[in-house]
């Protein structure tokens, strides 16, 4: 039986796995206790609790238990990363190399060292969504003490090439980072095949809760540390300080140990999914795909149809689907997405985009309908835009002199 | 963000659709907006040259739904109307009607320009002077 409203916006955030609701219910009520609390058995128990979800955690990542430090999400895993690096490593350099299509949490924590009195260089990406490696060798300096790169889009999905780009660093003598919010738990990453020293993930990402995320700081080779951005009772090695939020943590480990058993069918499902309808929807005339489609998530497509606007667009199902657009209709800023601008994409093309991002519960019935849903409003906009009549008649829109507001 | 009732009435039965022939003297033609905004709008009328009344009105609209639902109510609007009457239209006016939030206002100026850009080309194909607005200032 086809289930509406159908959800396509797992880039976003995905529901929790019912499984892994199940584990952290008993740490709301019966098992309470403050992980620091040394003295009595709520304690330990929460202890052995946090304990359990870090060795959870690290073995989805390849990493050490020690090496994670539990944040309230990415965001503050990425200001951690970030700004404990630039303040920790002062005396070694101010300068930070990043690129262009980051996730704000990275790329204005990047604006706020630049204020600072730090050097920030923004790599531009290819049309693929990808970083060119010359380019990025040929940016690095002296004075140059991090590569924050991350691990995959959360718009069009792209995977950037991290082992290249690690290998570059190590030979430069430069930190990694990578805020892999959206690969953790789809893709295999493995801060040590990978070569990342610092690492960014969020449990909502992944089929785990909201306010619960980590910072992986390597411990040897080299010895990592960063600099704290919250003062209090030292917790986290120091590094990040506040009571553990145990259910989340537990609820966080769940879904990585879920993901580790899960992510390769789930990838071969989802792919299989997710190609079924790209290759629908690209049948519509003048539908494009943006960003690589040979390096990229399973789970995720983004798909601009020309002459249609994006948020137009998804008024004509989105009370049966979910899905977001690059379109400036659908921001506060009336900008469109400077992700895909920075792929290259004219301003129109990236208001005419939508992105679409499967997940553990989609159905192949669900692609069905979104299918047939997008394609018939897709034609149907078509029917009322100006624009596609022009495009019809052969007129070259570039000649035309738009009214710029 | 929900939109209202009419906005959505508009959106999924949108009236007056379509292309008048611009060649035609009491056609007039307005075309505002640009693809890289996100928000392009063509609307026309053509007007009854005996009595002066807009006869017909059409549009075709690149933009959001309320974009959509802004020209589709001006369109409604129009016909009936002389061209004076037509010219005063205040994209307000189209805002209250929709129930429009803030952030969709810019949708109801983009019709009340097409609206004055299909009036000024109908005048200037007629020999009239353009009338001069006032530049809206809400973008
Ligand atoms: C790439 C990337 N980084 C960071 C974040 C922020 O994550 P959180 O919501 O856990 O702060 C997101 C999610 O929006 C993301 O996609
Ligand atoms: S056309 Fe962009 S918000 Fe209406």
């Amino acid at each position: 039986m086809l289930k509406l409203p159908i959800y396509l916006d797992h880039n976003a955030t995905t529901p929790c796995d019912p499984r892994v609701v199940e584990t952290m219910i008993p740490y709301f009520t019966n098992n309470f206790g403050n992980a620091a609390s040394r003295n009595h058995p709520f304690g330990w128990q929460a202890e052995e609790a946090v304990d359990n979800a870090r060795v959870q955690v690290a073995k989805l990542i390849g990493a050490d238990p020690k090496e994670i430090i539990f944040t309230s999400g990415a965001t503050e895993a990425d200001n951690l990363a970030i700004k404990g690096v630039y303040e920790m490593y002062a005396s070694k350099g101010n300068h930070i190399i990043t690129c262009n299509i980051e996730h704000k949490a990275v790329l204005d924590t990047c604006k706020h060292i630049e204020k600072e009195g730090g050097e920030v260089t923004y790599l531009k990406v290819n049309p693929d969504g990808l970083i060119d490696l010359k380019e990025l060798e040929a940016a690095i300096k002296p004075t140059t003490i991090l590569i924050a790169i991350m691990y995959a889009n959360n718009e069009v999905g792209t995977v950037m090439p991290m082992k290249e780009i690690s290998a570059l660093a190590k030979k430069n003598g430069i930190l990694v980072f990578s805020d892999a919010t959206q690969a953790v738990g789809k893709i295999p990453v493995d801060v040590n095949k990978d070569g990342i020293d610092l690492l960014a993930m969020t449990a909502h990402k992944m089929y785990g809760p909201k306010g619960i995320g980590a910072l992986y700081v390597r411990r040897k080779n080299p010895r990592v540390k960063v600099t704290a951005q919250m003062d209090g009772g030292g917790h986290e090695r120091g590094m990040r300080s506040g009571t553990l939020n145990v259910p989340g943590i537990v609820g966080f480990g769940k879904a990585c140990e879920l993901a580790m058993l899960e992510m390769d069918t789930d990838a071969k499902r989802l792919s299989a999914l997710r190609d079924k309808l790209e290759n629908a929807l690209i049948n519509i005339e003048e539908a494009y795909v943006n960003g690589s489609r040979r390096y990229r998530l399973p789970h995720v497509t983004n798909i601009s149809f020309k002459h249609v606007e994006g948020e137009g667009l998804l008024m004509g199902f989105n009370k049966d689907i979910a899905l977001s657009s690059g379109s400036a209709c659908t921001s506060a800023s009336l900008e469109p997405s400077y992700v895909l601008k920075a792929l290259g994409l004219g301003d129109d093309l990236a208001h005419s985009s939508l992105r679409f991002g499967l997940g553990r519960f989609t159905t192949e019935e669900q692609i069905d309908y979104t299918i047939e849903a997008v394609t018939k409003t897709v034609n149907k906009l078509r029917e009322m835009s100006p624009l596609w009549e022009m495009y019809k008649e052969g007129i070259d829109l570039s000649t035309i002199e738009w009214a710029h507001h | 963000m929900a939109y209202s009732e009419k906005v959505i009435g508009h959106y999924q039965n949108p009236k007056n659709v379509g292309t008048l022939d611009k060649s035609k003297s009491n056609v007039g033609t307005g075309l505002v907006g640009a693809p890289e905004c996100g928000d392009v709008m063509r609307l026309q009328i053509e007007v009854d040259e005996t009595t002066g009344m807009i006869k017909d009105a059409k549009f075709k609209t690149f933009g959001c739904g309320s974009a959509i639902a802004s020209s589709s109510l001006a369109t409604e609007w129009l016909k009936g109307k002389s061209i004076d009457e037509a010219a005063k239209i205040d994209n307000m006016e189209i805002v209250e009607e929709l129930h429009l939030p803030p952030v969709k206002i810019h949708c109801s100026v983009l019709a009340e320009d097409a609206i004055k850009a299909a009036i000024n080309d109908y005048r200037k194909k007629n020999g009239m002077p353009e009338l001069k607005f006032e530049e809206s200032v809400v973008h």
